[in-house]
């Protein structure tokens, strides 16, 4: 610190005509190096992410099918109809994409309250030292490591009608059913689905809390233990307040993983998921490749994205206004 | 709390004890199906569902690699996720760094554009991806669709926007001191990066590496399209031991675990650096 506050002075002063040409170079250096160690990163994103969604755009506008895929440039331009097809509620290829939304938006405000929740409970009840909290703390975060594609196919042995456990504990042992249950076709599958995505996706938000809990400054709990909060209390009071930015992040975090969200129903019913557990995602990939109508797929994302933009904006504005106002 | 003067009461110490043992349960079950179920022979996991195996056999562990070339996707993915990992963490170190320790024009724009693109659906590029690969493979010959080369260059996108947002928050936790009195020390700003601020943001980065690492190990949407026989990726290849007559599930679960355990071994491992990472990076 103090060597650089000496040299700068020096260098000011010094103003000469051989100095100038040397000192340019490096400061255009100097200038240049962020967006040097920036740029693969740039490019990489550039090149995966913003102009594939450029393309994406584009094509939405395209009557893309296969006999145009081998040089998609030269499909010819439909206007808006890929958007007309994919919102007329009336005709087959609209009804099913909002019912498809529909599901979506249950299912994943359903996951991401039921994963928000355990989460947080239990991170807050491991928060105090107690033994073999260190075994615990590692074995929940097992769903979470596994590779996705392994724990949803031993969930998917599991909902299996004639050898799974799931029918073996609730009919043949526990006599719930009448009948063994099918899992994963028909109006179970929704079930299925959230039970798999709740309990691969929960140890995530018991991560983020748990690391939320530990900036939480022990001298508010102090405080609240010589006034005389009980532990449920200081809960309510200091834990779950303290938690609020974290949520925030949080919560849109989940909500966007779970809404887009494709691994799972993909591995948990194949290609064709039962319609009570459509996922938008796998709805969209079985228009697209199934019937490779590439246009009308894309003009799908791109309604998918838009309304992910409105949300996330509106979510974002409503947090920060609520953050202010209770700031005030 | 946290070393607070009264005990909590019992009512907290009895809730808790229940909540975390159903928890337990809740989370152990697959396991143990996992486990169980790949030491069982056939008969077992064809028939109706058994808690005990009747017999214990390790067969399924060796049929698992004839019933299916399970070693060359073996190889495949540890391939594909090991270059996306070590790609994505030189990449996300690089910028992580050009944004904690210098000021320029577009920061801001370049740290939201990245972050936002976490948010994308991957169906959304899926389509433009796969097209834009096959004509660059017609173009130039550059085979992208089918490769490996693809598959790795998707993946490291995938962990990159949330690794170089977590290194920021590492590297901003680095005393400027340190840097600073390298520089002055005749380092270049590069030298200062890998001989100061890397190695006292280690855990940071360890902790990155394991979430790129599970994210291409894991990812199964752009596997199921980009690859073909010969470079396909356990994600997929998995799906192969479910023939139309039997569904060998003693082998899938073997399969399963055999390709799980080093994944959540390593996580585990560092489990404790990923938690760091996290409260100095993201939810500070």
């Amino acid at each position: 610190m103090t060597t650089t506050a000496l040299k700068e002075p020096v260098r000011e002063t010094s103003p000469g005509a051989a100095r100038a040409p040397r000192r340019r170079p490096g400061r255009i250096r100097r200038l240049s190096l962020p967006y040097l160690l920036l740029l693969p990163a740039l490019l990489l994103e550039l090149l995966v992410h913003l102009v594939p969604m450029a393309i994406g755009i584009v094509m939405s506008f395209k009557e893309l099918t296969q006999f145009y895929i081998r040089d998609w440039g030269t499909a010819p331009w439909s206007g808006l109809d890929n958007y007309r097809v994919s919102v007329d509620f009336d005709a087959p290829v609209g009804k099913a994409l909002l019912q498809s939304f529909g599901v979506t938006v249950g299912f994943t405000l359903l996951s991401v309250a039921l994963c928000w929740l355990i989460g947080t409970a239990a991170a807050v009840f491991m928060q105090d030292t107690f033994r073999g909290r260190g075994l615990l703390r590692a074995l929940f975060l097992v769903p979470y490591a596994l590779p996705v594609y392994t724990a949803v196919i031993t969930w998917v042995f599991m909902f299996q009608h004639d050898n799974g456990l799931v029918n073996h504990v609730l009919h043949d042992q526990l006599h719930l059913t009448g009948e063994p249950s099918f899992w994963l076709i028909g109006d179970n599958s929704f079930y299925a689905l959230l039970t798999v995505s709740v309990w691969k996706g929960w140890p995530f938000a018991f991560l983020i809390v748990t690391a939320g809990l530990q900036n939480i400054p022990r001298e508010l709990y102090e405080a609240a233990a010589l006034d005389g909060a009980g532990t449920w209390q200081q809960i309510r009071r200091i834990t779950l307040p303290s938690l609020r930015p974290v949520n925030q992040v949080l919560v849109l975090v989940l909500f966007l993983w779970t809404f887009n969200d494709f691994n799972t129903p993909f591995v948990l019913f194949g290609r064709a998921a039962p319609e009570a557990a459509d996922l938008i995602s796998v709805h969209i990939y079985q228009a697209s490749f199934v019937t490779w109508n590439f246009g009308t797929g894309s003009a799908m994302s791109v309604l998918l994205l838009l309304f992910l933009l409105v949300v996330t904006g509106g979510y974002l504005l409503l947090t920060s206004r609520g953050r202010r106002t209770s700031d005030a | 709390m946290p070393d607070s003067p009264m005990a909590p009461p019992r009512s907290f110490l009895w809730s808790r004890r229940v909540f975390l043992a159903l928890l337990a349960a809740f989370v152990l079950t697959p396991v143990y199906v996992m486990v169980s179920s790949s030491l069982k022979p056939l008969a077992d996991v064809t028939g109706r569902f058994r808690w005990l195996p009747s017999e214990l056999t390790i067969r399924p562990y060796i049929d698992i690699w004839s019933t299916v070339p399970l070693a060359d996707y073996f190889v495949n993915s540890l391939i594909v996720a090991g270059a996306a990992t070590v790609c994505s963490v030189v990449v996300a170190v690089f910028a992580a760094y050009a944004v904690s320790r210098h000021e320029f024009r577009g920061k801001r724009v370049f740290t939201v554009t990245v972050l936002s693109t976490q948010m994308l659906p991957g169906i959304l590029f899926l389509l433009p991806l796969f097209l834009m690969y096959v004509n660059i493979g017609n173009a130039t010959g550059i085979a992208l669709f089918g490769s490996r080369g693809g598959l790795i260059l998707t993946y490291l996108t995938f962990s990159l926007p949330f690794s170089i947002w977590m290194l920021i928050g590492y590297f901003d936790s680095v005393p400027r001191d340190l840097d600073e009195a390298a520089l002055v020390d005749g380092c270049g700003p590069l030298g200062a990066l890998f001989r100061v601020v890397v190695p006292a943001a280690v855990p940071g980065i360890v902790a990155v590496a394991v979430y790129a690492f599970m994210t291409a190990w894991g990812e199964v949407l752009f596997a199921s399209v980009m690859t073909n026989d010969t470079t396909r990726t356990l994600a997929v290849g998995l799906q192969g031991y479910s023939t139309l007559n039997d569904v060998y599930w003693n082998q899938i679960m073997a399969a399963s675990l055999v390709v799980s355990v080093p994944v959540v071994a390593g996580f585990l491992l560092l489990q404790r650096y990923l938690v760091a990472g996290l409260t100095a990076g993201a939810v500070k």
